[in-house]
């Protein structure tokens, strides 16, 4: 008889070696959200601020020391970030399911050939390019064509997040038109349907919850980008009295001052607390996916 | 739609007394001349000409791969959602060219499709019927209430439906969501509805249920249907076309074709000794 012992026991390895992978993973996950928690709770038990001073006041001074006193209201960053990727979203929808229509239900070949690629390689492009080109090309015709003082505007922010978000939206939404069973645009077809017809009351809404998870993994990277974002926002603390006005976001301003600030002072630690703010955020869109898809087969 | 009739009635009486090979009482709905099918290079259909009369069930039958779905789906113009597909010959549909003289949107209209697989639309009931006046564009709740419950009663699905109307059409069985599939179909008002396979995913019941649904359809309106099932096919058919390779072996009567018919290849097909 064969001896197998040798097989069986480097499937046992591999099985531990892969388990423990896994465990890693979430070790990890559950570390960074107890680390963030750890530190960002400070602005309210350490240094005694309330939840509601740092979200909805404007007065951020906080003092950079162990002393605290000083003042941690966040709105301005939290506006910023909001209203700049609520603008990126707008301004990036419309030409992301337009494309994805288009290289699923228009021209399928050519979408798959030619536009699929490039989408990918919008992705792979690092985050600094983009807000390089931000700074160097938009923020100088921004300026010029609206005529302001310098550029560094909220728009020139929503426009290089709108670049970024764009091939999440679109190679999601794309995904999930092409996962519409055929036989639903058959039939609409059958009943005599036009193309367009076919689309936007059979396609669009059987593929809803799918273009509805690109939006949010879109908006989840739109709030988590810093660099792109930093180098075109203009970084004033003020809420921006215009999309052409400048102002900051919690991205910025963690990646400008968290070098810094002292450790463990106040205003390092209320820096931690628009991490966990941030971290929240995304936690919320991940729970609003899973929300989303167990959702799935309903009703269009 | 009506209009349309009304205006080629003349045109298609003269030209039935043209054609003499049939009977003049009822007129040829599809006029099918000299129809070459190819996908790609692979030629599908050879050089297929017959007539279908107007408000008669007609059954293809043949083994598959013979064609008989090709040439169902060429009378709607499916075929077009095929890119590689390329066809010659004409079809006239009341004497009008189906490929140059009526807008393929209006003719799937008119000549409506019940597939294979139940293929209800994940919307209400009521939505499903209403999907196709809608893209006709009528929008008047009332209008659609009365051309729903109409089509629901013709397609013998009112009773199980009326209750649960705006309820998801998924939660229907098999049997039922082939009939509201051709209920929807109705709601458009075609002339000619075609069938491919409607009874193939179907138990014994819902099909009998489907049988008895066309013979009571064919008062009013033109059907083909491809089906796989002999018995069915004599049934419910009042000609017959038998398909082989892409070639149309012999049209004829259903009770020709099933008790005298002229070629042996339909003898051996019908008999069961192949397909």
């Amino acid at each position: 008889m064969q001896d197998n012992s040798r097989v069986i026991r480097q499937d046992i390895s591999w099985k531990i070696i892969i388990s423990l992978g896994g465990f890693f993973m979430i070790a990890l996950t559950f570390a960074l959200g107890f680390f963030l928690f750890y530190r960002g709770i400070g602005t309210f038990t350490t240094y005694d601020h309330s939840v509601f001073e740092f979200l909805f006041s404007s007065t951020w001074a906080p003092a950079d020391s162990h002393d605290g006193g000083g003042k941690v209201g966040a709105a301005i960053f939290i506006f910023g970030s909001i209203s700049t990727c609520l603008l990126a979203l707008l301004i990036s929808l419309p030409f992301s399911i337009g494309v994805a229509i288009f290289m699923t239900e228009i021209s399928p070949g050519f979408g798959r050939k030619i536009i699929q690629p490039i989408v990918e390689i919008f992705v792979g492009i690092p985050s600094v390019v983009y807000g390089w080109l931000g700074l160097t090309v938009l923020v100088p015709v921004i300026k010029d064509v609206f005529d302001t003082q310098y550029g560094f505007s909220v728009l020139a922010a929503s426009l290089v997040l709108a670049i970024m978000i764009f091939p999440t939206i679109t190679s999601v939404s794309a995904d999930a038109i092409r996962s519409v069973p055929k036989n639903f645009r058959q039939a609409a077809f059958g009943l005599g349907s036009t193309r367009w017809q076919v689309i936007y009351k059979i396609v669009l809404p059987a593929a809803k919850n799918g273009i509805l998870t690109g939006v949010i993994l879109g908006l989840a990277r739109a709030f988590g980008e810093a660099l792109a974002v930093a180098m075109v926002i203009g970084k004033t603390k003020v809420f921006p009295v215009s999309i052409l006005s400048p102002t900051t976001n919690l991205t910025s301003a963690i990646a400008a001052d968290m070098g810094g600030a002292m450790d463990g002072g106040e205003y390092n630690i209320a820096l931690w607390t628009m991490a966990l703010l941030l971290f929240f955020i995304s936690l919320g869109c991940i729970f609003l996916i899973h929300y989303i898809s167990e959702s799935d087969g309903e009703n269009i | 739609m009506r209009e349309y009739i009304g205006d080629v009635m003349g045109e298609s009486n003269v030209h039935s007394l043209d054609t003499s090979t049939a009977v003049h009482s009822i007129q040829d709905k599809f006029i099918v001349d000299k129809l070459d099918l190819y996908y790609g290079t692979f030629k599908a259909l050879k050089e297929i000409s017959m007539n279908i009369k107007e408000s008669e069930v007609t059954a293809l039958i043949g083994p598959s791969g013979c064609g008989k779905s090709t040439f169902l789906k060429t009378l709607n113009r499916m075929n077009d959602l095929d890119s590689t597909v390329r066809i010659e010959g004409s079809v006239l549909l009341d004497n009008k060219n189906i490929f140059t003289e009526i807008d393929v949107i209006n003719l799937r209209q008119w000549v409506g499709m019940v597939f294979q697989q139940p293929n209800p639309f994940p919307k209400s009931i009521y939505d499903n019927i209403a999907y196709g006046p809608r893209v006709q564009g009528i929008t008047k709740k009332a209008e659609l209430d009365i051309i729903v419950e109409r089509s629901l009663r013709q397609a013998a699905i009112w009773d199980e439906a009326k209750d649960r109307l705006h309820k998801s059409a998924l939660g229907m069985s098999g049997g039922q969501q082939q009939r509201l599939c051709i209920a929807r179909t109705l709601a458009t008002k075609p002339d000619v509805i075609l069938m491919d396979e409607p009874t193939s995913a179907l138990d014994p019941i819902s099909t009998l249920k489907i049988e008895e649904l066309v013979l009571e359809l064919k008062k009013d309106y033109t059907i083909v249907i491809v089906t796989h099932n002999m018995q069915q096919a004599s049934r419910i058919s009042d000609k017959t076309a038998f398909f082989l390779l892409g070639d149309l072996i012999e049209y004829n009567t259903t009770e020709e074709i099933f008790t005298n018919p002229k070629n042996p290849k339909t003898e051996e097909y019908i008999t069961g000794r192949f397909g």
